[in-house]
C-alpha cells in the first residue's frame, strides 16, 4: 500500500528525518573530500575552526549568516504562500540600487542611525518592485514565478551592469562601483558586542543588519503565524482553490507575498552594500539569494529554523574560505556542492526516508 | 567590411551559438512534455561538457568524449527522476540542486585532478570535434550570395552542428508520429488517463527525462569539445536558462524550438558584433539590451501579449497513484 498519508508523529517528522537527510549530505560531501584525496575529518575540524576558532572567524560567519537570513526569509515567506521565488538573487541586486541611492543621496548630511531607516525603506521597495512584475503576471496572467522570477534574475543582472558601467560609475575609474560611502551612509560594525564576550572582530565586518535581520526573522514569525495576512497566505499555499473557496482574494494575495518576499531580498543588499565595502559593486549578492532556497527548505520554512540553517551556512562560508588555504586542493567551490547537497536532500528527496519509517513505526505502533 | 560580409559573419556565429540552445531547449522539450520540469538542464550541460572534456583528454578520442558526456548527463537525469518521480520531490528543488551541485563539483574535481583552477587540459585538434569542409565549399565561394552563404554559413561547422538540426525533425517524429510520443505527451497533460490505460506512468516518465539526459550530453559536449577545446569552469553561463525561455518562447513545440533557439543565438551574435559600434541617431546601444532581451521577450510572451503559451497541464505535479 502506498505510504504517502500514513501519518507519522512530529518528533519524526520534522525532527529525525530531517536531520537524517542532512546527515546524508554531509557524509556525501566528506566522500568527495576523501575523493580528491584530503580526510575529511581534518576537513570538518579546519572548517569549524576556520569559522568559530576566533572573534574574527565568528564575525564573519554571523556576516554571512546576516545575508543568508534576509535570502531565506525571503524565499520561506514565497513558499508559505505557494510560490516558489526563484527571484531573491534579483531582487537583493535591485535591493541594493535601492539602498545604494539612499546612502549617496544622504551620507554627506546626517549621521547613520538616520540614513539606516531610509536606506532599510529604499533597499525594501526597490527589491519589492522587481517582485512585482513577475507577482503580477501569475496573479492576473497565470505566468509561472518560477520561470519569470529566474528571468528577472538575467534581466536584474543586465541592468545593474549597465547602471554601474554607464550611470553610476565615479568618472574616471575603471572599476564599476558607486564611490565609497562617507560614515553617513555605512551601517557600523558589532565591534561592541564582540567586546563584551572578551572578544574582538578585527577586519569582519559584522554590522548592524546582523540585527535587522533577527528583528526580521522576529516580524515575519509573527506575520506567518499571527496575523490574518499571515493565515490568508498558509491557506493559498495549501490550497488555492479551498483560499478562494473561502473567500481570499487570490490575486491580492499573492502579490502582497511575492512584495514582502521581494522586500526581504532587498533588505540583504544592506549588509555587503552598506556594511561591508560601502559602495554598489557588479554582483555583490554573489550567490547568497540561491542560498536562501537552502536555507529556507533546511529551515523548514520557519524563521527560527532559518537563523539557525543561516548560521550553518555562515559557518560553511567561513569554515570553507579558511579551508581552502589550509587544503588547497578544497577550492570555494566545495561550498557549492555541499549547498547543492543540501538542497538535493532537504529538498527534493526530503520524502525519500518516509516510507521506510512508516514501516518501521507501524511496526513498532502496532505493539 | 560590406554589409554582406558582416551578414555572413554574424550568421556564422549564430549558427554556433545556437547550437548548444537547441540541443538543451530539445531537452527540455522531452522532459516537460512528459510532465517534469527541468531547472537543471543547465547543470547537465555542464556536467556533460566538464565530463566529456576530461574523457577526450584521456582517452584522445572526442566520440569516447561525447559518450561519457552523455553518460554523465543521463546519470543526472535519472537523480533528478529519482527525486522527482520516485520520491515524488518537488521538482523545481531538485533542479536547483542539480545546478549547484554541477557548478561546484566540477570545479573541485578539475581542480583537484588537473590543478589548472577549475579548467581541464587543453585538447589537441585530433581529441575534438574539427569542422567538415562540406563538398564543393570552395568551388561554390565564387558565386555571388549563395556561395559564401553556403562556404561560411553551412559549410565548415562540426558534426554535433548538422546532428542538432537533424535532431529538430527527429524530436519532431518522435513526439508526435510514434506510440512513445504520443504516450509521453499524454502523460504531460493526464497522467491518470495512461495510467489507466495500463501504462506505467513512472517507466515512461523516467524515458523521458532519459532522452532529456541524452540531448543535454550533446549540448554540453558541443561546448566543450566542438566550440572550444578545453572545459572552462561554469562555461554554459546561463545558456540552459535561456534554452528554457526559448522552450517556452516556442510553447513547447519541436520545430518553434528551433527557431526560437536561432533568433536567441542571433541576439547573442548580435550583440557581440555590436559591442563598441554605434548606431547613427542613438550612439552606442549597451550591449546588456541585448543580453536581457531574451528573457524580456520570454517574459512578454508568458504574460499572454504575443499569443499564449499553456504549459503541458501535468507539469510539475508528482503522480500519486493511489491515497
Amino acid at each position: 500500500m502506498s505510504t504517502a498519508s500514513v501519518p507519522l508523529p512530529n518528533w519524526i517528522a520534522y525532527g529525525v528525518i530531517p536531520l537524517l537527510n542532512l546527515l546524508v549530505a554531509f557524509l556525501i560531501s566528506g566522500f568527495v573530500v576523501w575523493l580528491i584525496g584530503e580526510n575529511p575529518l581534518d576537513a570538518l575540524v579546519l572548517l569549524l575552526q576556520g569559522a568559530l576558532g576566533s572573534g574574527r572567524g565568528i564575525g564573519f560567519t554571523l556576516f554571512h549568516a546576516t545575508s543568508f537570513i534576509f535570502t531565506g526569509l525571503s524565499v520561506a515567506i514565497a513558499i508559505h504562500a505557494g510560490l516558489f521565488n526563484i527571484g531573491s538573487e534579483g531582487q537583493a541586486y535591485i535591493g541594493g540600487l535601492g539602498a545604494a541611492l539612499v546612502a549617496l543621496a544622504l551620507d554627506h548630511y546626517v549621521p547613520w542611525y538616520v540614513t539606516m531607516p531610509f536606506a532599510v525603506i529604499g533597499a525594501a521597495v526597490f527589491g519589492a518592485a522587481w517582485a512585482f512584475i513577475p507577482a503580477w503576471l501569475q496573479a492576473k496572467r497565470g505566468s509561472h514565478v518560477v520561470i519569470t522570477t529566474i528571468m528577472f534574475n538575467f534581466i536584474a543582472a543586465a541592468l545593474m551592469v549597465y547602471l554601474l558601467v554607464h550611470v553610476l560609475i565615479v568618472p574616471g575609474k575603471m572599476a564599476p562601483e558607486t564611490r565609497t560611502f562617507l560614515p553617513g551612509g555605512q551601517l557600523p560594525t558589532l565591534e561592541w558586542v564582540m567586546n563584551l564576550f572578551g572578544s574582538k572582530l578585527e577586519d569582519a565586518p559584522l554590522n548592524v543588519s546582523f540585527l535587522i535581520a533577527l528583528v526580521m526573522a522576529f516580524l515575519v514569525w509573527v506575520l506567518i503565524w499571527r496575523t490574518r495576512l499571515g493565515y490568508e497566505m498558509r491557506t493559498l499555499g495549501v490550497s488555492p482553490t479551498a483560499a478562494v473557496y473561502a473567500g481570499i482574494p487570490y490575486a491580492r494575495t499573492v502579490i502582497v507575498a511575492m512584495l514582502l518576499s521581494g522586500g526581504l531580498a532587498g533588505m540583504m543588499a544592506l549588509n555587503p552594500v552598506m556594511g561591508a565595502s560601502a559602495r554598489l559593486q557588479v554582483e555583490f549578492v554573489g550567490g547568497a539569494g540561491f542560498v536562501g532556497i537552502a536555507v529556507s527548505l533546511m529551515g523548514r520554512n520557519h524563521p527560527l529554523g532559518i537563523v539557525l540553517a543561516a548560521i550553518l551556512f555562515g559557518i560553511l562560508y567561513q569554515g570553507g574560505a579558511e579551508l581552502s588555504f589550509d587544503m588547497p586542493n578544497i577550492t570555494r567551490d566545495m561550498i557549492v556542492v555541499i549547498q547543492g547537497l543540501v538542497i538535493l536532500f532537504a529538498g527534493a528527496l526530503e520524502y525519500m526516508f518516509r516510507p521506510a519509517f512508516v514501516r518501521i513505526y507501524q511496526t513498532f505502533a502496532k505493539v | 567590411m560590406d554589409y554582406f560580409d558582416i551578414l555572413i559573419s554574424v550568421l556564422g556565429s549564430t549558427i554556433r551559438l545556437s547550437i548548444p540552445l537547441i540541443f538543451t531547449a530539445l531537452a527540455g522539450l522531452f522532459s516537460e512534455r512528459a510532465g517534469i520540469f527541468d531547472i537543471g538542464l543547465e547543470g547537465k550541460m555542464l556536467v556533460s561538457a566538464f565530463a566529456s572534456a576530461c574523457i577526450a583528454y584521456l582517452t584522445g578520442s572526442p566520440w569516447i568524449g561525447l559518450a561519457g558526456g552523455i553518460a554523465t548527463s543521463v546519470a543526472f537525469s535519472l537523480i533528478h527522476g529519482f527525486a522527482s518521480i520516485t520520491c515524488r520531490g518537488n521538482q523545481i528543488v531538485s533542479g536547483v540542486a542539480i545546478n549547484f551541485f554541477v557548478a561546484g563539483i566540477t570545479i573541485v574535481l578539475g581542480q583537484a585532478w588537473f590543478g589548472q583552477g577549475g579548467r581541464t587540459p587543453q585538447l589537441d585538434a585530433s581529441g575534438r570535434f574539427s569542422p567538415i569542409v562540406l563538398p564543393g565549399a570552395d568551388a561554390m565561394r565564387g558565386v555571388p550570395v549563395i556561395g559564401p552563404i553556403y562556404a561560411d554559413v553551412i559549410s565548415g561547422n562540426n558534426i554535433l552542428t548538422y546532428l542538432a538540426f537533424a535532431a529538430v525533425p527527429i524530436s519532431w517524429w518522435i513526439l508526435y508520429r510514434t506510440r512513445f510520443g504520443l504516450r509521453l505527451r499524454a502523460v504531460g497533460e493526464n497522467p491518470g488517463a495512461v495510467d489507466t490505460a495500463g501504462i506505467s506512468v513512472s517507466w515512461l516518465r523516467y524515458r523521458a527525462v532519459i532522452c532529456a539526459g541524452i540531448l543535454c550530453g550533446f549540448s554540453g559536449t558541443y561546448l566543450a569539445i566542438a566550440q572550444s577545446a578545453s572545459f572552462i569552469q561554469n562555461m554554459s553561463a546561463g545558456k540552459g536558462y535561456i534554452a528554457l525561455a526559448a522552450l517556452i518562447f516556442a510553447k513547447w513545440k519541436p520545430v518553434p524550438v528551433m527557431f526560437a533557439c536561432l533568433l536567441f543565438g542571433f541576439l547573442d551574435a548580435f550583440s557581440n558584433f555590436m559591442q563598441g559600434k554605434s548606431v547613427p541617431f542613438v550612439g552606442e546601444v549597451p550591449v546588456q539590451i541585448f543580453q536581457a532581451l531574451p528573457y524580456i521577450l520570454t517574459c512578454i510572451l508568458l504574460a499572454g501579449f504575443i499569443g499564449v503559451a499553456n504549459p503541458p497541464k501535468a507539469g510539475g505535479v508528482p503522480y500519486t497513484k493511489e491515497r
